[in-house]
C-alpha cells in the first residue's frame, strides 16, 4: 500500500492557539479516508495545511515523496492534490461550465481541450443541466455539486472533500453518495471530512477521529465507533 | 462569409470611410479623440472590468507613454517616427506597470490602487522637476509630423482596433478566464491552480502598454504635453474610469459607447456651457454608482438576459 | 562648538520642529481616514475635498463675519461631522449592498464625490487663492538654546504651535471618545467584525454614519487650522487626499494610534527632505516612504496593520 499523502508531527498555532498538535497520518493510494470530530477540532486547518493555504508551524507534509508544506495552493493543486471548500465559493458571476473550465485550464493551455475536461467533469458529476447557469444563481446543493465538478476538472489524484454533504436534504446526500462512489471508481484517492455519521460511517475504508487538534482514534469505522475516547468526545452513548 | 459576419463588417466599413466622407479638421478631430478614450477604456477595462484589479492611477502609463514619445523627439528624432513612439511609449509604460505590479501585487486588495495613484503623482513631481529631461512645468512642444488629419484618424482606429482584438483574444482563453477567476475571488483561484500574482501582472502589463501607446499618440498628434495634462488625476486617471463605468465594465462594447458618450458630453459643454464638465461627470459617476451600475451595455446585456430567463419560464408554463 | 556646527544643529533643529509641528496637524487628516478605513473598510479618496470644504467655511466665517479660525471650530467641527452623516446616509450606505462587477463601488463613490465637491467649489468660489489673513499669521515664538557656548536660536511658527497643540487636544479626545464611551467601544467592535457586532446589537448602519462624520469632522478641524498658513483654492485637497492615505498605510491600515506616528513621521519627511534634499519634491518624499513600506513592512511601521 502506497502513501500519497503523510503528515509527520505537523502542528499548527495561531498565536498562542494550538489549531492542530502533532499530527501523524497517512492516506493510502486507492482509500477513502474519513477524518471526523467535534466542531473546532481542527479538521479544516488539515485541509488547509495540505492545500498550503497556510503554512504549517511545525511538521512536514509529503505528497507522493515530495515535500509540499509551505507551498502555495496553486503549486498544490498543480501536483495533483483537489480540494472542495466548507463554505462553498463558486465564481459567481460566471457560468457553471466556466467555472470549471477554469479549473480544466490547469492541465491544458488550449481553450477546446479545457472544453472537454469541463464537459465531461459536469457530466460525470450529473451537471448538464446547469451548465450555463450563473454560478451565483445555483442552490446550495449545486454549488457543492460545483465545488467537485470543479476538483475534478483538475485531473487529480487525491481529492479532499470538505462537508459536502452538510445542508442537503436525503435526496441529495443519496445521489453525492454515488457520485463520490464514482469519483473514487475512476482512481481517485479520497480525505474527506464529514458530520453526517451515517455517509461517512458507508463510505470509508478508514477512519481518524480527531479531538482538540490531536488524533485520538485511527482504524476502520467499527473500532472507530467502539473506541470510547471517540464516543466521549463525539459520537455520544445511545439512550439505553 | 456568414451574413452574421457581413453584418458585423457593415459599421467597421462605416468608420473606415469617416475620413473619405468628411474632411472638416473639427469633425475628425472629434473621432480621433473617440478612438484615443476607446483605447484608453478598454485597456482600463481589462484590468479592472475583467481582472478586478481598480487603479485610480492610468494617467501615470498614459504620461510615460507620452513623454517617451516626446523626449525622443527632443533628442533629435523626427515627429515621423509616430510608428516608434507608440511602440516605445507602450513599452516603457509597461515597464513601470511591471514594477508597480511586482511590488503592490504580492499584497491584497486597496493597496494596488494607491500604489498606481502614488505612483502617477510621483512621476509628475519628476516630469515637472527633472527639467533638462522633460522641460518642467513648460511642456514640451514640436510640430506634429503629419498636416492632414487623416493620417492620425487610421492610426488611432488601427490602435484601438489592435487593442480591441488583443483583449478579444486573450479574454477567450486560458489568462481571459484566469482574469475572471481572480475577479470573482482570488482565494478560490489559488486553490485551483491559478498563480493570481503572475496573472495579475500579465493583465496590468497588457493594459499598460496600451495605455502608454496611447499616449504617445496623444503627443505625435497634439504636438504639446505637459505634466498637468497627461498626468492629470481628474483628467486622465478618473475618466478613464467614468468611460468604462459608463459605458459598462467588462463588457465587450461598454468602453466604446462610454467614450463616444464623453467626447459629445464634453464637447457640448466646451461649445455651449464653457466649464464645469467635471461638475457634471462627477456627478455621473455618482449616479452611475447609485443607480446603474453596469453601464449602458451592461444594462442592456442584463435586460435581454431578464427576457430571456422570462420567455424561457414561460414556454415552460 | 564652532559657529558653524551650532548653524547646521541650528537648521536640524527648526527642521524637526517644523516637521513634528506640521505632522501633529497630518496625523489629524490622517485620523479621520483611518477611522473611516477601519470601520467600513473604504478609502475616503474625497478627504482632501472635506478639509476644503471646511477651508471655505472658515474662510468666509472670517471674512464675512470676522470669526477667528480657531472659534470657527465651534462650528465648522458639527458641520463637518453632519456633512460625513450625510454622505454616508445618502450616498455611501446604499451602495454597499449593491452587487457591482467593478469591486470598490464605493470608493469609486468617493473620487466621484470629490469631482463634485472641488468643481462646485471652482463654481461658486472661483480658482482665486484665497487666504485668512489673521494677525498672528507670521508671529513666532522664539527660544534660544545655550550649547557649548553657542547660542542656537529656533522659532516656533505660533499658528502652527496652536494648530499642533489644538490637534494634540482633538487627537487625545478621540483616543479617550474610542476607549471609554459606548459608541466608542461600538465603533472599535464594528471595526473588528461587523457581522459579530451587528449579532451582539450594535446598530452598525447607525455606527458607520457617525464614523464617517467623526472622520469628516476631524479632517474639517484640520483645515480650519490649516487656514491662516495656508492659500486655499477649490483643488487644494487632491495633494492631501494622498498625504492621507500615506499617513494611514504607514500607521498600518486601521490602525489608530499608528496614524499619529504617520502623520508625524510625514511631516517629519517632508521638512527633512525639503530642506536637505530638494524642495520641488518636498510632495514626493512621502510617496516615496509609502513605497518603501509596502515593500519592506506592509503591516505599516508598528506592524499592527491588516494586510
Amino acid at each position: 500500500m502506497t502513501a500519497l499523502i503523510t503528515l509527520n508531527d505537523v502542528t499548527k498555532r495561531f498565536g498562542g492557539l494550538q489549531a492542530v498538535g502533532h499530527m501523524t497520518f497517512s492516506l493510502n493510494k486507492g482509500e477513502i479516508l474519513g477524518l471526523i470530530g467535534p466542531n473546532g477540532a481542527g479538521k479544516t486547518t488539515i485541509f488547509n495545511l495540505i492545500n498550503g493555504y497556510y503554512p504549517p508551524t511545525g511538521g512536514t507534509i509529503f505528497f507522493k515523496g515530495d515535500r509540499i508544506d509551505g507551498l502555495k495552493p496553486h503549486k498544490v493543486c498543480r501536483l495533483g492534490l483537489a480540494r472542495t471548500f466548507q463554505v462553498v465559493k463558486p465564481l459567481a458571476r460566471l457560468s457553471v461550465l466556466d467555472n470549471v473550465m477554469v479549473s480544466a485550464f490547469s492541465r491544458t493551455n488550449h481553450r477546446h481541450e479545457a472544453e472537454k475536461t469541463a464537459l465531461e467533469a459536469t457530466a460525470f458529476t450529473e451537471m448538464d443541466a446547469w451548465r450555463d447557469v450563473k454560478a451565483g444563481s445555483l442552490p446550495l446543493g449545486m454549488r457543492k455539486r460545483l465545488e467537485m465538478a470543479r476538483a475534478l476538472a483538475t485531473k487529480p489524484e487525491v481529492l479532499l472533500l470538505d462537508e459536502n454533504f452538510a445542508g442537503l436534504n436525503p435526496t441529495e446526500v443519496v445521489s453525492t453518495i454515488e457520485i463520490v462512489k464514482k469519483i473514487h471508481g475512476s482512481g481517485v484517492t479520497i480525505l474527506i471530512i464529514e458530520h453526517i455519521m451515517r455517509v461517512i460511517m458507508s463510505i470509508s475504508h478508514r477512519i481518524i477521529c480527531i479531538n482538540y487538534g490531536e488524533k485520538i482514534a485511527e482504524g476502520t469505522p467499527r473500532e472507530v465507533a467502539d473506541n470510547q475516547q471517540v464516543i466521549d468526545a463525539y459520537l455520544g452513548v445511545a439512550d439505553a | 462569409m456568414t451574413k452574421k459576419n457581413l453584418l458585423a463588417l457593415l459599421p467597421v466599413a462605416l468608420v473606415l470611410l469617416i475620413p473619405v466622407a468628411t474632411q472638416s479638421p473639427y469633425l475628425l478631430h472629434m473621432f480621433i479623440l473617440s478612438l484615443l478614450w476607446i483605447t484608453l477604456g478598454q485597456s482600463w477595462n481589462l484590468l479592472g472590468g475583467y481582472t478586478g484589479q481598480i487603479s485610480y492611477g492610468h494617467a501615470a502609463f498614459f504620461g510615460v507613454g507620452a513623454y517617451t514619445t516626446a523626449i525622443m523627439v527632443k533628442s533629435g528624432q523626427p515627429p515621423a517616427t509616430a510608428w516608434w513612439g507608440l511602440l516605445l511609449g507602450g513599452l516603457s509604460a509597461a515597464v513601470v506597470g511591471a514594477l508597480i505590479g511586482w511590488i503592490c501585487f504580492r499584497l491584497r486588495g486597496s493597496y494596488f490602487a494607491l500604489s498606481v495613484l502614488a505612483l502617477s503623482e510621483v512621476l509628475r513631481l519628476v516630469a515637472v522637476n527633472w527639467r533638462q529631461l522633460t522641460n518642467g512645468a513648460e511642456g514640451i512642444l514640436f510640430i506634429p509630423a503629419f498636416t492632414s488629419k487623416t493620417y492620425y484618424y487610421y492610426i488611432a482606429f488601427a490602435l484601438a482596433a489592435i487593442n480591441y482584438g488583443v483583449i478579444r483574444w486573450v479574454m477567450r482563453s486560458k489568462p481571459g478566464y484566469y482574469f475572471l477567476a481572480i475577479r470573482e475571488d482570488q482565494d478560490c483561484a489559488e486553490s485551483l491552480g491559478i498563480d493570481t500574482t503572475r496573472y495579475k501582472l500579465y493583465s496590468l502589463l497588457i493594459s499598460s502598454f496600451f495605455t502608454g501607446a496611447a499616449g504617445a499618440f496623444y503627443m505625435n498628434y497634439m504636438g504639446f504635453i505637459d505634466p498637468g495634462i497627461v498626468f492629470s488625476i481628474p483628467d486622465i486617471s478618473i475618466m478613464m474610469i467614468l468611460v468604462t463605468m459608463l459605458g459598462g465594465a467588462a463588457t465587450k462594447w461598454g468602453p466604446t459607447v462610454g467614450a463616444v458618450i464623453f467626447i459629445l458630453v464634453s464637447e457640448i459643454f466646451r461649445v455651449w456651457v464653457g466649464s464645469g464638465h467635471l461638475l457634471f461627470f462627477g456627478v455621473l459617476i455618482v449616479a452611475i454608482i447609485i443607480y446603474f451600475p453596469s453601464g449602458i451595455v451592461g444594462a442592456i446585456l442584463d435586460w435581454r438576459a431578464r427576457r430571456r430567463r422570462l420567455s424561457a419560464a414561460g414556454s415552460e408554463a | 562648538m564652532s559657529p558653524q556646527i551650532a548653524g547646521q544643529l541650528e537648521l536640524l533643529g527648526q527642521v524637526l520642529i517644523s516637521g513634528i509641528l506640521l505632522g501633529g496637524l497630518y496625523a489629524l487628516i490622517g485620523l479621520g481616514m483611518s477611522l473611516i478605513m477601519g470601520v467600513m473598510k473604504i478609502i475616503n479618496l474625497a478627504h482632501g475635498e472635506l478639509m476644503m470644504v471646511a477651508m471655505y467655511i472658515t474662510f468666509w466665517a472670517f471674512t464675512l463675519a470676522k470669526i477667528d479660525p480657531y472659534v470657527s471650530l465651534l462650528i465648522v467641527f458639527p458641520l463637518m461631522f453632519l456633512l460625513g452623516v450625510g454622505v454616508q446616509k445618502f450616498l455611501l450606505s446604499p451602495v454597499m449592498e449593491a452587487d457591482t462587477v467593478l469591486p470598490q463601488g464605493q470608493v469609486l463613490l468617493t473620487v466621484g464625490l470629490g469631482l463634485i465637491l472641488s468643481n462646485l467649489a471652482l463654481l461658486l468660489f472661483t480658482a482665486n487663492y484665497r487666504s485668512v489673513p489673521v494677525s498672528y499669521a507670521s508671529k513666532t515664538i522664539y527660544w534660544d538654546l545655550k550649547l557649548g557656548g553657542q547660542t542656537i536660536s529656533l522659532s516656533f511658527s505660533y499658528p502652527f504651535l496652536v494648530a499642533f497643540c489644538i490637534a494634540g487636544v482633538l487627537g487625545g479626545s478621540l483616543f479617550v471618545f474610542l476607549a471609554k464611551t459606548d459608541t466608542g467601544r461600538m465603533i472599535r467592535a464594528t471595526a473588528q467584525d461587523k457581522r459579530a457586532a451587528a449579532l451582539m446589537g450594535v446598530n452598525t448602519k447607525r455606527i458607520t454614519y457617525i464614523t464617517f462624520g467623526l472622520g469628516a469632522a476631524l479632517v474639517g478641524a484640520a483645515g480650519a487650522l490649516l487656514d491662516p498658513v495656508y492659500y486655499l483654492y477649490p483643488n487644494i485637497g487632491g495633494p492631501f487626499t494622498n498625504k492621507a492615505f500615506v499617513i494611514t498605510i504607514l500607521g498600518g491600515l486601521g490602525d489608530i494610534p499608528g496614524a499619529v506616528l504617520g502623520g508625524l513621521v510625514l511631516g517629519l519627511a517632508e521638512s527633512l527632505g525639503s530642506v536637505y534634499i530638494s524642495l520641488g519634491y518636498k510632495d514626493a518624499f512621502g510617496f516615496i516612504i509609502f513605497v518603501l513600506v509596502l515593500i519592506f513592512m506592509p503591516r505599516g511601521l508598528l506592524g499592527r496593520g491588516r494586510i
